[in-house]
């Protein structure tokens, strides 16, 4: 089996799982959001349900609209405050304690590696970088999980994501997987699991290895997953609330598709507009300038990426014409920026420099473009209309490409920086 | 269960901010969601031109993107009766199941089907009648648990039975 077959199988009490198979599993935590749980709530009481499986699964975290931009997001932030004050909820996470939930999570130490995990947010999938099985579901799916505590799949076909090679500098997990979507598209995993692995992913620090599993849904993928190692051991060690288990893929476990990738050399990736699966090198776009530049989110709002951003800044200032925002994903990320000196960097580079909120990644709040303008950002989709006006345009990087981009007022890379 | 009405043709790759923006998820109100249905679409005016029954038809990968539950909310609110497309983005399926909307895999009726024509699409019999074209395209059968949801109402109606609250 491979090992999200043996993920499922282990939380629906199966010695074995086949692709194609519906089971109702157990779920070890299930998620939702400011946008989604409204929803979940609503269901969860016209269900007529008065109790929750378990007061200290669940996790309820305002970050989409969060710090509150408006009445109606107030409202609804309001609604998972005081469910979670009915229940006792042990896992809801107050503005200034928060953070955007697929960065939070696992830097708190709430999703283990093995665990089935549901959210309702499409990038649930993050925690595949841990070695666990998590995936993005609907408010209904989160209201019925509320109150029984499973969830149904179908088991996935597995497709194997090989990487070789040793790529160039300021290359990291989110070129590997903008690569990868600009292969098979966006709809090219469509269902399925998919796992990556090779050296090139065993070298990558557990920063690189969330991201990569966090775009596994802008290829269509049911759930990324990376195997666990002595990375992940040192990283969760540390902060692992609950008990975890490492499971690994057999040698003989059945793929659907197994495609490789020599990374030797390979340059920093941009997605165009409107698809995440537009992307190329970065050195083979045209001169594309831009009115904004954007480093947080789910995808890369760790210390790691405010780290890069940072040292592609250092000694430099922001074009006059653009705006850049830079967005640690949780308190904890903002708290060492501060540590290291990062903000001043950020701030005296003329940058603004952000509370942890999901914001401009959905075009929610904190940085909204008007028609006609463009972003260069580290956030994960570039959809019409994604951050603001329909008439804008979103390019998708790492965090070293948007630093440098917002130096040079167009996008670019580190090295053209004087 | 038979739904009849005219087709809205759309492409491939239609996200879930197409069929229903992020700048108006500060709500989970049914009736504002639908009045924003599709309005990053390439048809931004649908609300306005479309009737009750109506019959989305879409490329591959319909409703990819985010697991807002809103695009499907949206949809059937809105009045479309069902949405038949070449594939489905998986959280979209799934959720069009757990909440109610019908929808039907059938590349065939996807390139069949041309905006303005007049569907029936006969559920049971899993068949898309093109009434303009008088021609006929069969659709994926629906899983068994699928129906077994639908049957009892949805996901909601079906976790009630089992957890003993109905």
């Amino acid at each position: 089996m491979t090992m999200t077959e043996k993920i499922l199988a282990a939380h629906c009490g199966k010695k074995e799982v086949v692709p194609g198979e519906l089971i109702n599993a157990k779920v070890d935590l299930v998620l939702a959001n400011d946008i989604t749980a409204p929803i979940a709530i609503k269901e969860f009481r016209a269900a007529g349900a008065t109790k929750v499986f378990d007061q200290e699964r669940i996790a309820l975290i305002p970050d989409h609209f969060a710090p509150n931009k408006d009445i109606a997001s107030a409202e609804q932030c309001n609604m998972l405050r005081q469910f979670s004050r009915e229940h006792d909820l042990s896992l809801y996470f107050e503005v200034g304690r928060m953070g955007v939930e697929h960065a939070l999570l696992p830097e708190q130490g709430l999703v283990v590696p093995g665990d089935v995990v549901i959210g309702a947010d499409s990038h649930t999938c993050t925690y595949g970088g841990l070695g666990a099985f998590s995936t993005g579901v609907g408010s209904t799916d989160v209201a019925a999980a509320m109150i029984t505590g499973e969830a149904w799949f179908k088991v996935p076909e597995s497709m194997k994501f090989v990487y070789s090679g040793k790529p160039g500098r300021w290359v990291g997990g989110k070129d590997i997987i903008l690569r990868t979507i600009g292969d098979i598209g966006v709809d090219g995993a469509l269902y399925r699991a998919m796992e990556f692995t090779g050296e090139a992913i065993s070298r990558l620090p557990m920063s690189g290895r969330l991201t990569v599993c966090n775009m596994a849904i802008e290829a269509g993928g049911k759930n990324g997953i990376i195997e666990p190692d002595e990375i992940t051991e040192k990283y969760v060690a540390k902060r692992a609330r609950r008990k975890y288990r490492f499971y690994k893929s057999d040698k003989k476990a059945a793929y659907v598709e197994v495609r490789e990738y020599d990374l030797t050399g390979m340059e920093p990736q941009v997605a165009c507009p409107h698809l995440p699966e537009n992307v190329k090198p970065v050195s083979q776009l045209d001169a594309v300038n831009i009115d904004q530049s954007v480093v947080g989110s789910c995808t890369n709002g760790r210390i790691e990426d405010i780290r890069e951003a940072a040292k592609v800044l250092k000694g430099h200032k922001v074009h006059p014409y653009v705006r850049m925002i830079v967005i640690p994903a949780t308190q904890a990320v903002y708290k060492q920026s501060l540590k290291e000196g990062l903000i001043d960097v950020f701030v005296d580079a003329g940058a603004a420099f952000s509370t942890p909120t999901c914001g401009p990644c959905l075009g929610g709040h904190m940085g909204i473009l008007a028609s006609g303008e463009k972003a260069i950002a580290t956030t994960n989709r570039n959809f019409v209309g994604r951050m603001g006006s329909p008439k804008s345009e979103v390019y998708l990087s790492n965090p070293a490409i948007a630093a440098a981009s917002a130096v040079l007022g167009r996008i670019g890379r580190p090295e053209e920086l004087k | 269960m038979k739904f009849k009405g005219t087709a809205w043709k759309f492409g491939a790759d239609v996200d879930t901010d197409a069929i229903i923006p992020a700048r108006y998820l500060n709500t989970s109100d049914p009736d504002e969601l639908a009045s924003h249905c599709m309005e990053d679409s390439t048809t931004p005016d649908f609300i306005k031109k479309m009737k009750r029954g109506d019959v989305i038809v879409a490329e591959k990968n319909f409703g990819c993107g985010s697991s807002r539950e809103h695009a499907p909310i949206a949809i059937k609110t809105a009045g479309v009766s069902c949405v038949v497309a070449k594939s489905f983005a998986r959280i979209f399926y799934r959720n069009a199941f757990n909440m109610g909307l019908p929808i039907f895999e059938s590349p065939e009726a996807a390139a069949g089907i041309s905006e303005g024509d007049e569907i029936e699409v006969d559920a049971d019999a899993g068949v898309v009648r093109n009434l303009t074209t008088e021609k006929e395209f069969s659709v994926a059968p629906v899983p068994a648990f699928m129906q077994e949801l639908l049957a009892a109402g949805g996901l909601m109606a079906y976790t009630k039975k089992k957890a003993g609250l109905a």
